[in-house]
C-alpha cells in the first residue's frame, strides 16, 4: 500500500508524516511519533490501554485510522503533565497507589481527566461507571478512587488558594 | 514503638512519575536502529508430528530477512532442572494449539504476517489428550516419550498417622472440588527485543543484549545460554518496566528465546511482542485442578486428619509443574495445626498450553477446597466458622508435621480483626435470604527456602556505591514488576543510612551491572532482596560511621544516622536532634557555596579550627569516609537459614520458607436467585505482612490479591474445547472491570518477623487464596448452597439453586453438577471446528459418549 502524507495535531503541535492509509492511530503515535505512552494491551478494543482524547473526548486509538484524525486535536498521556510538572491526577495516582505496574495508567488518566472535566464532583458510582472501559489487573481499582478524590480536593484547594 | 523516618510511611513509588506520564519504557516501547519485527507461526493442532516445513515461499517475500525453525536451536530448556522438555521452536512435535513452529523476522508487521501464511507445514495429526484423569491412563501416543501415562510427576506423602486421625474424628467430610483454569492476563503482553553486537577484537557477532518483559532476568540469561550455546558472560539481560507478571513472566517464555534465535539468523535486532491471543496461548497460569479432600474433626472443633488427592491438568510441558503439585500438599501445613496429613498429588500432561506459576501457586485451589470443607464440618458440629478456625491455631515458634518452620504468626489477630470489622458475630446467619457473610484464611511463603537450581549461592546480592557526590546508588538484581520492589529497596537503603529518599538511585535487573537476584516470584523480594539491601547498607554505614566517628572524636556506636545527618547520640534531646545543633542547612544557592556542602570535584568545607563537632551532614561524612577508605562500596547477600529449609522427604524442598504471611477474610455477598448472579459487596481482608514498609503499597497488594481471587471465584475461566482455547480475549475471559469490582478493606497486621528486613514479610500473594472460599462460604450463608466448583458463575449458582428448589433440570453446566462435580466440563459446540474437532484419543470420554452428547448448551 502506498503511503500518504497526513498532518496530525498532537498535544498542541502539528506533525506531518507519511503513513499507509490502513495505519491505526495507536501505531502512528507509537511508531511514527515515538509517543509510546499509549499502550496496546489487547487485540480487540477491550482493554482501554490505548485511550487518547480527540477534541477532549476519550477514544480507543486502536480502533481509529490515523488518517481519519486529521483536523482534530489529539491529546495523549504525554500532553497531560503541566509545564513540566505532574498534573494533580498524576501526582495523586502516584501518592495513592493508583498505579502499580503502570501499564494501564495512561489510558486511565485520559479517561479520568475527561470525567473530571465533565463532572467535577462525581459520585463513586459515577467514577466506577466512567472507568469501566479501562481494565487493570494489578490494583482492583480501589486505590484509583482514592487518587481521584484526592486529585479533586487538590484542584479545589489550589483554585481556592489562587482566589 | 520504633520511630522510623521512612519505613512504615506511605510514599509514592519511586518510579510513579514515569508511569503516570507515559515516559517510562516497557519493552515494546523500545526500538533500536535496524530493528526487525518478529512474528511466530503457531500450531493449529493440539498434538501432531511435524513432517516437513517449507519456508521457501515465505523467504522469497520482499521484506523478509530471516525465517527460523526448531532446527536452528535444537537444545531443550525448561524453568526447572528436571523439566528441560521444551524447545523454543518445536523440533519434531507440536503438543498444543499455539505451540511454536517458526518465526519470521521482517521489516514490518504486515510483511511478517503475510510471510507466516506462506510457510508450508505438513503435520501428521496425532490423537490428543484433554482430560487429565483420562490422560493418566494413556499407554500410547504419549505427549512426552519419557513420561509414561502422561504423568509428569506424582508424589505420595504421609505425615503422622492419618488413618488413626480419621478413626479418632467425630465427623468426617469427604468431597470432590474442582477449580477451573485461570491465567494471569497481565496488562502488558510479553515482549522481547534481542540485539547482537559486533566484537571489536574479532569483527564477528559477539555479545547478545536482550531486553525483555520478565520477572526472572537471570533465569532468562541462563536459558538463552543453554539454547544459543553461548557463555552467559556474553549475554546481557535488561529488564525495562514490566506491566505486570503475577507469575506469567516468572519463567522463560518461548518468544524470549525465539527473538534471540531470529536476531542471530537475521544478523539484525529483532523485537517480538505477543498479541493478546498469543499471551493466552503462552499461558503458564494456574492449572485446572481436581481436589478430592477428606477432613476429620472432633466435636470440639479440632482437626484430626486431612487427606488430599490432587490432580492438576498441567498442559503440554513441565514448566513449574513439579513445584506446583508440591505446593498443593505442602501448604496444607503452616496455616492451622493439622497433626496428620496424607497427600497424593498428580501432575498430568495434556495437549493444552502449559500451566506454570500464578499468584499463590499450587496452594490456591487446595485452599478453596479446604476452607469450604472446614466450613461444612463447622456446620455439622454447630461451631461458628470463625470459631472453628480459632480452635486450630498453631503455637509458634514450631515446626509443622510436614517440616515447615513457623515463627511470626499473625493469623489470630487477622481473624479477630475481620470478625470485628465485618460485625461477623452480629450478622452472620442473620442477614435476609440472599445476602450472606463467609470467612476463610490462607497463607503463603515469603520466598522459597530452597532455590530452583540447587546451590549454596545466596538468593539475593545487592551492591551499594556511594561517591563524592553523596548519591547512594543501589545495584540490585531484584525485578520491579509493579509490586514496588525498587521502592522497597530505596526505602531500606535510605532508612539504614539515614539519608533522604531523593538521594537514593536504584539500578536494577541488568545482568551486566547488578548482582544476581533469582527473581520476582514466590513473593521473595522484600524478604530476601530486602535483607540483602539492608546488609549492604549496613556495611557502607559502618565505613561512614568509622570516618565520622574519627572526625567527631567519638565511638561509631554513638552515631545516629537520620535526616541526611550523622549525629552524636549522647546529645540527643527529645526531638531526636542534638541540642545546640543548628536547624537543617539551607539548600544550595545559585552561587553554589553552602556551609559544609560538597560540590563535585572539590572539597569546600571550611577549614577553620572548630574542634570536634556534634554532627555532620551526610555529604561531609561521605567525603570523610572516602578520604579514609577510598570509594565507598558495600555488598550484602541473603540465603535462607538451614533451619528454614524443611524436611528431607521426597519433594520436601518445596513449601519451606523463612517466613509465612497470613490472611483472614470476610466476604459479604448477595445472590440473585433469579439469575444466579453473585455480587460481592465488600471484602474485609486482614493480612499479616510482618511489618508494612510502605502502607500504601501493602494495601494495594492486599486489594489486588483479593480482587484477583474474586476474579477466579466469580468470572474468570479458560474455556477449552478440543484443546482449543475458546476465550482468548480479556472480555471473554471476563477479567473484572471497575463496575464488577468490590470494595476491599485491607487491614494490615504486623507480627514483626524476627528474620525479615525491619520485620517485613510478603504481602502480595498470601491473600488471594482465601477470597475464593470466603465467597463460597458467603454464598452458603446467603442461599444455603455449597458450590464445589469455581468460578461460581451464574450458570453454576442457578443450577445449584434449581436443584435445591427441586425444579426441573436444565443443562446449564454441561452436565457437571457444581455442588458435586465429577470431572471437568467439556464445552459444547466449537466456533472453529464446527463440531468436528481433532481426533480424540480412544480413552477420551467425549469420544466414547458420541457427538450427540458432546453438543449441548453453550
Amino acid at each position: 500500500m502506498k503511503k500518504e502524507l497526513i498532518e496530525l495535531r498532537v498535544n498542541g503541535r502539528s506533525h506531518e508524516f507519511a503513513i499507509e492509509p490502513s495505519k491505526l492511530l495507536l501505531d502512528a503515535l507509537r511508531q511514527d511519533l515515538q509517543l509510546t505512552g499509549s499502550k496496546r494491551g489487547c487485540d480487540d478494543s477491550s482493554c482501554g490501554a490505548c485511550t487518547v482524547q480527540l477534541d477532549g473526548v476519550p477514544m480507543l486509538s486502536c480502533t481509529m485510522l490515523a488518517a481519519s484524525c486529521e483536523g482534530q486535536e489529539i491529546t495523549t498521556i504525554e500532553g497531560v503533565s503541566e509545564h513540566g510538572s505532574l498534573a494533580a491526577i498524576q501526582k495523586a495516582y502516584g501518592d495513592w497507589g493508583g498505579a502499580q505496574c503502570g501499564f494501564c495508567t495512561p489510558g486511565f488518566i485520559m479517561t479520568v481527566t475527561h470525567l473530571l472535566a465533565e463532572n467535577p464532583r462525581p459520585t463513586e458510582e459515577d467514577i466506577r461507571g466512567a472507568l469501566s472501559g479501562n481494565l487493570c489487573r494489578c490494583t482492583g481499582y480501589s486505590q484509583m478512587y482514592h487518587a481521584i478524590k484526592a486529585a479533586i480536593e487538590a484542584e479545589q484547594k489550589g483554585m481556592a488558594e489562587a482566589r | 514503638m520504633t520511630d522510623f523516618s521512612i519505613i512504615g510511611k506511605p510514599i509514592a513509588m519511586v518510579d510513579a512519575a514515569g508511569k503516570t506520564t507515559g515516559a517510562g519504557k516497557y519493552t515494546d516501547d523500545l526500538s533500536v536502529p535496524g530493528m526487525l519485527v518478529g512474528r511466530i507461526l503457531h500450531s493449529p493442532f493440539p498434538h501432531a508430528r511435524i513432517k516437513r516445513i517449507d519456508t521457501s515461499r515465505a523467504a522469497a517475500l520482499d521484506g523478509v530477512v530471516a525465517i527460523v525453525t526448531g532446527k536452528d536451536a535444537p537444545n531443550p530448556y525448561g524453568i526447572l532442572p528436571v523439566g528441560h522438555d521444551e524447545h523454543a521452536l518445536a523440533l519434531d512435535k507440536v503438543r498444543y494449539v499455539g505451540d511454536n513452529v517458526a518465526c519470521v523476522a521482517a521489516i514490518d508487521e504486515a510483511t511478517a504476517d503475510k510471510a507466516l501464511e506462506l510457510i508450508d507445514v505438513e503435520y501428521e495429526v496425532l490423537p490428543a489428550y484433554f482430560d487429565p484423569e483420562e490422560s493418566m491412563k494413556a499407554e500410547t501416543n504419549l505427549i512426552h516419550d519419557n513420561k509414561p501415562n502422561n504423568l509428569e510427576k506424582d508424589y505420595h506423602h504421609v505425615f503422622g498417622d492419618p488413618d488413626r486421625g480419621f478413626a479418632e474424628a467425630d465427623h468426617v467430610a469427604e468431597a470432590r472440588f474442582i477449580a477451573n483454569e485461570v491465567t494471569h492476563a497481565a496488562m502488558e503482553p510479553h515482549s522481547t527485543l534481542a540485539q547482537f553486537e559486533i566484537d571489536s577484537q574479532t569483527g564477528k557477532p559477539g555479545r547478545l543484549t536482550v531486553w525483555s518483559s520478565t520477572q526472572v532476568p537471570y533465569y532468562l540469561q541462563h536459558k538463552l545460554s543453554l539454547v544459543l550455546e553461548m557463555p552467559m558472560a556474553q549475554i546481557r539481560v535488561i529488564k525495562p518496566l514490566v506491566g505486570g507478571g503475577f507469575g506469567g513472566k516468572s519463567e522463560v517464555i518461548p518468544l524470549e528465546i525465539i527473538a534471540a534465535i531470529a536476531a542471530r539468523a537475521a544478523r539484525a535486532p529483532v523485537k517480538i511482542t505477543y498479541t493478546r491471543e498469543e499471551v493466552f496461548w503462552a499461558h503458564r497460569g494456574r492449572p485446572r485442578t481436581i481436589i478430592d479432600l477428606k477432613t476429620g474433626v472432633k466435636n470440639e472443633g479440632r482437626i484430626t486428619a486431612v487427606k488430599a488427592r490432587v490432580v492438576q491438568d498441567g498442559g503440554a510441558y513441565c514448566s513449574y509443574g513439579v513445584v506446583t503439585i508440591l505446593y498443593s500438599g505442602a501448604l496444607l501445613g503452616a496455616l492451622y495445626d493439622i497433626p496428620n496429613i496424607q497427600y497424593d498429588g498428580y501432575r498430568v500432561l495434556t495437549n493444552k498450553p502449559a500451566c506454570g506459576a500464578m499468584r499463590g501457586h499450587g496452594t490456591v485451589n487446595v485452599r478453596f477446597a479446604f476452607e469450604s470443607q472446614l466450613d461444612e464440618l463447622g456446620a455439622k458440629i454447630q461451631l461458628d466458622p470463625a470459631e472453628i478456625r480459632q480452635r486450630n491455631l498453631l503455637r509458634p515458634p514450631c515446626v509443622t508435621v510436614n517440616g515447615l518452620r513457623v515463627q511470626s504468626y499473625g493469623l489470630p489477630e487477622c481473624i479477630e480483626k475481620v470478625v470485628e470489622r465485618s460485625e461477623w458475630k452480629q450478622r452472620r446467619g442473620k442477614l435476609p435470604r440472599g445476602r450472606g457473610l463467609g470467612i476463610a484464611c490462607s497463607h503463603y511463603v515469603s520466598g522459597a527456602a530452597n532455590s530452583i537450581i540447587r546451590s549454596d549461592m545466596p538468593h539475593s546480592t545487592v551492591n551499594i556505591k556511594i561517591d563524592r557526590d553523596g548519591g547512594v546508588v543501589v545495584f540490585t538484581g531484584a525485578s520491579e514488576i509493579g509490586q514496588g520492589s525498587d521502592t522497597m529497596t530505596a526505602q531500606i537503603a535510605a532508612e539504614t543510612l539515614g539519608c533522604s529518599l531523593g538521594r537514593v538511585k536504584i539500578v536494577a535487573a541488568d545482568t551486566d551491572l547488578t548482582p544476581i537476584d533469582i527473581g520476582s516470584y514466590s513473593s521473595r523480594v522484600t524478604f530476601m532482596a530486602g535483607n540483602a539491601t539492608l546488609r549492604a547498607a549496613e556495611q557502607v554505614k559502618k565505613q561512614i560511621a568509622a570516618a565520622a566517628a574519627r572526625k567527631m572524636s567519638c565511638a561509631s556506636e554513638e552515631l545516629i544516622f537520620r535526616d541526611d545527618r550523622i549525629v552524636k547520640n549522647k546529645d540527643l534531646s527529645a526531638d531526636g536532634v542534638g541540642a545546640g545543633v543548628s536547624p537543617v542547612p539551607p539548600s544550595a544557592s545559585v552561587s553554589g557555596r553552602v556551609e559544609g556542602q560538597i560540590l563535585r570535584g572539590s572539597l569546600q568545607q571550611k577549614r577553620k579550627d572548630e574542634g570536634p563537632r556534634d554532627w555532620m551532614t551526610f555529604e561531609e561524612a561521605v567525603v570523610a569516609a572516602i578520604d579514609f577508605h577510598g570509594a565507598l562500596t558495600g555488598t550484602g547477600s541473603y540465603a535462607p537459614p538451614p533451619e528454614a529449609r524443611g524436611g528431607k522427604h521426597k519433594g520436601g524442598g518445596v513449601g519451606p520458607s523463612p517466613a509465612y504471611s497470613y490472611s483472614a477474610q470476610v466476604a459479604e455477598v448477595s445472590v440473585d436467585e433469579e439469575t444466579g448472579e453473585v455480587t460481592v459487596h465488600k471484602v474485609w481482608a486482614a493480612h499479616d505482612c510482618g511489618r508494612a514498609l510502605n502502607p500504601v503499597s501493602v494495601e494495594g497488594q492486599i486489594i489486588g490479591s483479593v480482587w484477583m481471587g474474586m476474579g477466579q471465584a466469580l468470572t474468570e475461566e479458560m474455556v477449552w474445547k478440543d484443546g482449543m482455547l475458546m476465550n482468548p480475549g480479556l472480555l471473554e475471559y471476563r477479567s473484572p472491570s471497575s463496575v464488577e469490582s468490590p470494595e476491599v478493606e485491607p487491614i494490615i497486621v504486623e507480627s514483626i518477623d524476627p528474620e525479615g528486613p525491619f520485620g517485613a514479610k510478603e504481602c502480595s500473594e498470601g491473600s488471594l487464596a482465601a477470597t475464593i472460599p470466603a465467597i463460597s462460604n458467603a454464598i452458603y450463608d446467603a442461599v444455603g448452597i455449597r458450590l464445589h466448583e469455581c468460578p461460581f458463575t451464574p450458570e453454576r449458582v442457578l443450577a445449584a439453586l434449581r436443584a435445591q428448589r427441586g425444579q426441573k433440570k436444565i443443562n446449564l453446566t454441561e452436565g457437571i453438577d457444581p455442588t458435586t462435580p465429577a470431572k471437568f466440563r467439556e464445552h459444547g459446540g466449537s466456533l472453529w471446528f464446527r463440531g468436528r474437532g481433532p481426533e480424540r484419543h480412544p480413552l477420551d470420554p467425549a469420544r466414547r459418549e458420541g457427538p450427540a452428547a458432546a453438543a449441548g448448551d453453550d
